[in-house]
């Protein structure tokens, strides 16, 4: 019972910090699927994200638990606007002017804006890792009532899967079905082709930006709390880490997204589990490096074929 | 369109407001365990305010600006000049370098003892940019894990020195070529990869060694480091006041002159000189090797360079192995420099400068990384005060050269004739 138990107990904290990878996963699939670029600086947007949350969350400063989803509401919006803005602003100062030149030069323009953000936070607010308090306490025990090891489902686990799940159902109805979102499917099959018929590229370009980091400043709030600290390097790693959910789902493709941070997100979490903690990160970079050889499309992504 | 203008210009102060305002405006700090949520000092608003007015004005004013900008470019004797012929380039380009090797040779005679320890330290990134500049810059691979390279060749000497007591000498060329069996390694599977996959998985790389050398507590020390590693001996004879190694024997003593601690650092830049110059030689004639050439075929067109025969993973590999080469190289001294190493000092936050020294020289240029990495290095250390922004500017740096000017300040041309244009009333029979 005590093996079941952990092993539930991992899946769940997998699964968790899965679905929030996801959410930041989604900018980079999107992004690249549309003008085929890593775009570097989505990390620090998540980060911008989880900060602005945070100083809302302070400057309200409410302490009754009954406007607690109220006070979580408003800083969530706050953070979708402060990092969509964001990513507009970095789309059209850094990503724009050098769009469709050599490969490595929007890159390296990204690699510039992310070390550039990170600053920008580090000097605003301090370099020092803040404490993110958790407003959403309690949970639900799973398993037997009996003595020894029990799983363990928090509540702030279930808002985030509630909430990604909400976020996720929303992006694909909006791609989907909306006039906005088959504009975005038309440009990532083929840019030229869409401009000719009379979609205004640009604007759709710069839309995949803002949702790419409306979803990150999701996940910013939601594993802020979830991890409880936040600091100015804090969406490094995890953007990196979701890029790597990115490519194992297949880079492009939305539900492949979706699956792959979920996949990593179980990986991590078992290897801390089963082995230790501080190999989890070695184990996501390898796991990065083995897909792309083997399998460079990813769980499902289409393969690439260069043309000539 | 004048209407349209204004509202485009008042979208993008709004914009520019709401990015500057919550982040800059509104500081948190704790105190203890609770937070608390204090307003900023009067002049971070002040300058918030202009920052929304200037973008205002000038998204207000932009096609006038823009033509104003046209106009001073097409007056501009700096912009519009003819470009060097390039024998004269060529040579000037050397002439250069050889000023800034015997420059570099007198500096530790005339310079204080604090300035030739920063020299040194410009030496090591200097060699580290020449050695990236042909991975990315001829090569036109992307490594963002190239502090790697430079982590094994610290830790070889490190390890080598704890467990074995190696020398300096003896560990400069096994770290070296340590650092390049890890390139050769690391490069055999990924090389095939596309351009930006290539360079994720570089940096992915890079930290996998970093976060090993952190864990591998029996090994390396972990987070404490390896301490204690000795400076490089002039034909067995330290630079310490005392003997440290038995059978070694003292500068002062044998030359029995008093003793001064700026022999050390002397000896130590000296060296690192010599390395450096070394690095330069060695890549300037590689470049004009076939290898080189292959590099450049690659980078400019990969399909036409492997139709014409280039065995693609060869020519990627010898420069990602060249590049690490030289990393292993630098990290050694580094090691000798510091006498105490650490994963701290491997972050991906070194890749990213040296990667901004290439950039900023202009990739594949040597007088312009050298210039780059002199710079890159010493600006922060004069406005001491600024140092913090130091990152923030290379970030910005990165972005406006990408922007305007992605061949770099001294972009890099190749020795090549130019064929003539056909002349008037010539036809062409073929």
């Amino acid at each position: 019972m005590h093996d079941v138990m952990y092993f539930l107990q991992q899946l769940i904290n997998g699964l968790t910090v899965g679905s929030a990878y996801a959410l930041i996963a989604i900018g980079y699939t999107m992004v690249y699927g549309i003008i085929g670029m890593i775009n570097f600086a989505h990390g620090e947007i998540y980060m911008i994200g989880a900060y602005v949350s945070l100083i809302v969350i302070t400057g309200l400063a409410v302490t009754s638990p009954a406007w607690i989803p109220l006070v979580l509401l408003v800083a969530l919006i706050c953070a979708i606007i402060v990092s969509s803005s964001m990513g507009w602003a970095v789309e059209r100062i850094a990503y724009r002017p050098v769009r469709g030149q050599h490969r490595l030069i929007p890159l390296i323009s990204a690699i510039g804006m992310s070390i550039f953000l990170q600053n920008y936070v580090h000097l605003a607010q301090g370099s020092r890792n803040i404490g993110f308090p958790l407003l959403i306490e309690g949970g639900i025990s799973l398993g037997g009532s009996g003595g020894g090891f029990q799983a363990n489902l928090s509540y702030m686990q279930l808002t985030i899967f509630i909430v990604t799940l909400v976020c996720m159902t929303g992006l694909s109805l909006f791609i989907s079905r909306s006039k906005t979102g088959r504009a975005c499917r038309a440009v990532s099959q083929d840019l030229k082709m869409s401009s000719l018929l009379g979609i205004d590229t640009n604007r759709i370009i710069a839309a995949t930006f803002v949702i790419g980091a409306a979803l990150a400043a999701v996940a910013g709030l939601l594993l802020g709390m979830y991890y409880g600290s936040i600091d100015p390097l804090f969406g490094f790693i995890a953007g990196l880490k979701a890029f790597t959910a990115a490519v194992l789902g297949g880079i492009g493709s939305i539900p492949g997204a979706m699956l792959g941070g979920l996949v990593l997100g179980v990986a991590e979490s078992f290897t801390s589990g089963y082995l230790s903690g501080e190999y989890k990160d070695v184990v996501s970079f390898g796991l990065l490096i083995l897909i792309l050889l083997f399998r460079p499309t990813g769980l499902l992504g289409k393969p690439e074929v260069e043309k000539i | 369109m004048v209407a349209q203008n204004f509202r485009h210009a008042l979208f993008c102060a709004f914009i520019t407001l709401i990015i500057s305002y919550p982040i800059l405006g509104l500081n948190l700090e704790a105190r203890g365990v609770s937070i608390t949520l204090t307003g900023a000092e009067t002049q971070t608003y002040v300058g918030i305010a202009l920052a929304v007015v200037i973008v205002f004005l000038f998204q207000l004013f932009r096609p006038a600006i823009m033509e104003t900008l046209g106009q001073v470019k097409a007056i501009n004797p700096m912009i519009n000049r003819e470009p060097m012929p390039q024998e004269k380039r060529v040579k000037f380009e050397r002439f250069a370098l050889i000023l800034i090797v015997l420059g570099a040779m007198f500096w530790p005679f005339i310079a204080s003892r604090g300035a030739v320890d920063l020299a040194t330290l410009v030496l090591i990134y200097i060699i580290l940019g020449l050695g990236l500049n042909v991975v990315v810059g001829l090569a036109g691979l992307l490594d963002l894990g190239y502090v790697a390279f430079y982590a094994v060749g610290a830790y070889t000497f490190g390890l080598l020195f704890q467990y074995y007591g190696f020398s300096f000498w003896m560990s400069l060329p096994i770290g070296a070529l340590l650092a390049a069996t890890f390139g050769f390694v690391l490069g055999f599977p990924v090389l095939r990869l596309r351009g930006d996959y290539l360079a994720i998985v570089t940096l992915g790389f890079g930290e996998i060694i970093r976060i090993l050398l952190n864990n591998l507590t029996d090994l390396t020390n972990g987070p404490d480091g390896i301490g204690g590693i000795p400076d490089p001996t002039l034909f067995g004879m330290e630079f310490g006041r005392r003997v440290k190694i038995e059978g070694n024997t003292s500068f002062h003593e044998v030359f029995n002159i008093p003793y001064d601690s700026a022999h050390k650092v002397i000896f130590l830049y000296l060296i690192t000189l010599i390395l450096a110059v070394f690095t330069l030689l060695v890549i300037r004639r590689l470049i004009r090797m076939p290898v080189g050439r292959s590099w450049e075929a690659l980078r400019e067109d990969e399909i036409a360079a492997r139709s014409l025969g280039l065995s693609r993973t060869a020519v990627k590999l010898s420069a990602f192995t060249i590049g690490a080469f030289f990393a292993g190289f630098a990290g050694t001294i580094f090691a000798s420099k510091q006498g105490f190493i650490s994963p701290e000092s491997f972050v991906f936050l070194e890749s990213a400068i040296v990667l901004a020294i290439v950039v900023l020289g202009g990739m594949g240029s040597q007088l312009g990384v050298i210039l780059a990495a002199i710079a890159v290095t010493i600006l922060p250390e004069l406005a001491r005060e600024f140092s913090e922004y130091r990152m923030l500017v290379f970030g910005a740096a990165m972005v406006l050269m990408m922007v305007w000017r992605p061949q770099g300040l001294l972009p890099m041309t190749r020795v090549h004739i130019n064929l003539k244009k056909q002349e008037a009333g010539v036809t062409d029979h073929a």
